[in-house]
């Protein structure tokens, strides 16, 4: 078991055209460490700053749940668990 | 119940309670049915407030052209208003969404400029504030950046459900202009403050989120993130998935983007089974299921509706 991560369409580039990658960590914070390892040039493209903070218009979802709402970047993941980054899209 | 004329009935709709899909006597569903509003949508609050507050301050007057991009509701509201307040009425709409939707607005007498598929309602905002550039004496009432929107359902969706439900201790709504979510966080964090809000975003298919850098996102100006107490995204197999649940346990023939709501509001509901906390969780239906049948979203297998949801703006 590994946590997975649903690649967004233009972050593909990262993954060699892969939509599912799989990584290791306690929270999304090593995790995006960790895809970082073997992706290089992905995690800037999601976080940014320092302290690093998710970029403005990226959303990112552990189980469906956004984590801004679950503690950012130190929510808790764990084997099993789906990540998914999405663009900020408008509704209406 | 009697109204001087369409315009002054919308609002005041039905709380129906949810007997078989609340999981116990202790956990109990609400549904807040928005289609009963004059053209069948939540949009009909937010359109016409819009143009009244816009009438007031003097940004809208006779024989104006009103502008808006919308994915089909907005626009079919303010249609109506429009068209009962003597305005033209122009709408940049998406082109992946349903023929039921265009067809209403042209019936309504709304001109549709289309906007590409691929970024959805994200490029229908920007083909929107183009054309309102080339046409500076249109009147773009831009409903994810308007007050007036959030307004409606701080005065009318929010203050109804605490009225007719005071024991309330959930409100889960879609999320798409943020309107609704803004408004009635706003209602309830003045009004009864330990209320939690949730958000039910819908997550649509790859070409909706098109190839753009993911800097070029779109936040409507309304948002805000302290309104609202937990978020989740919701795709197209689990909002099919409830909507039919809905029809099937309680009669109730709602739109796709209720499946996606209602599948916030159950997953809030076992989260409180199994704390063994009481709640009274209140949602909002936005509108009836008739715009959608041309989707498939009603009809075979959970999977061919959740195949002939891709690349449509399903909510």
């Amino acid at each position: 078991m590994a946590i997975e991560l649903r690649v967004p369409t233009i972050l593909r580039t990262f993954t060699g055209g892969e939509k599912l990658v799989t990584g290791a960590g306690d929270t999304l914070a090593a995790f995006i460490d960790d895809v970082e390892g073997s992706h290089p040039g992905i995690k800037e493209r999601i976080v940014e700053g320092e302290p690093a903070e998710l970029r403005r218009f990226v959303n990112v979802y552990v189980n469906d749940e956004d984590v801004r709402f679950t503690g950012g970047l130190q929510t808790g993941v764990k084997d099993g668990d789906v990540v998914v980054v999405l663009p900020a899209v408008a509704g209406g | 119940m009697r109204f001087d004329s369409l315009l002054d009935s919308v609002g005041g709709t039905p709380l129906v309670g949810l007997p078989r899909l609340s999981p116990t006597d202790d956990v109990r569903l609400w549904a807040k049915l928005e289609d009963r509003n004059p053209t069948g949508s939540i949009k009909d609050r937010a359109a016409l407030r819009m143009l009244l507050d816009a009438e007031k301050d003097g940004r809208l007057r006779p024989g104006n052209t009103i502008l808006e991009p919308t994915s089909g509701n907005t626009g079919i509201s303010l249609a109506m208003a429009a068209k009962l307040r003597g305005y033209r009425m122009v709408c940049v709409l998406p082109e992946n969404t349903s023929e039921e939707r265009r067809q209403i607005l042209r019936m309504w007498g709304v001109e549709i400029i289309s906007s590409p598929a691929a970024g959805g309602s994200n490029e229908a905002v920007r083909v929107a504030k183009q054309v309102a550039e080339e046409h500076p004496d249109w009147v773009m009432l831009y409903q994810y950046g308007n007050p007036s929107n959030a307004a409606a359902h701080y005065d009318g969706t929010a203050r109804e459900i605490l009225a007719d439900l005071p024991s309330v201790t959930h409100f889960v709504a879609g999320l798409g202009t943020t309107g609704t979510l803004m408004g009635s966080g706003r209602f309830f964090r003045e009004h009864k403050p330990d209320v939690k809000i949730v958000a039910a975003e819908p997550r649509y298919g790859e070409l909706v989120y098109g190839l753009r850098n993911l800097d070029e996102g779109f936040v409507p100006e309304l948002y805000d993130e302290t309104l609202i107490d937990a978020r989740f995204s919701v795709g197209p197999r689990d909002a099919v998935r409830r909507v039919r649940e809905l029809l099937d346990n309680e009669g109730i023939f709602a739109g796709v983007s209720t499946g996606a709501i209602l599948h916030a509001a159950l997953g809030q509901a076992a989260k409180c089974v199994r704390e063994g906390e009481r709640a009274d969780i209140a949602f909002v239906v936005p509108d009836g299921g008739w715009k959608y049948l041309s989707t498939g979203a009603y009809e075979g297998t959970i999977d061919e509706a959740e195949d002939r949801l891709e690349g449509q703006l399903w909510a």
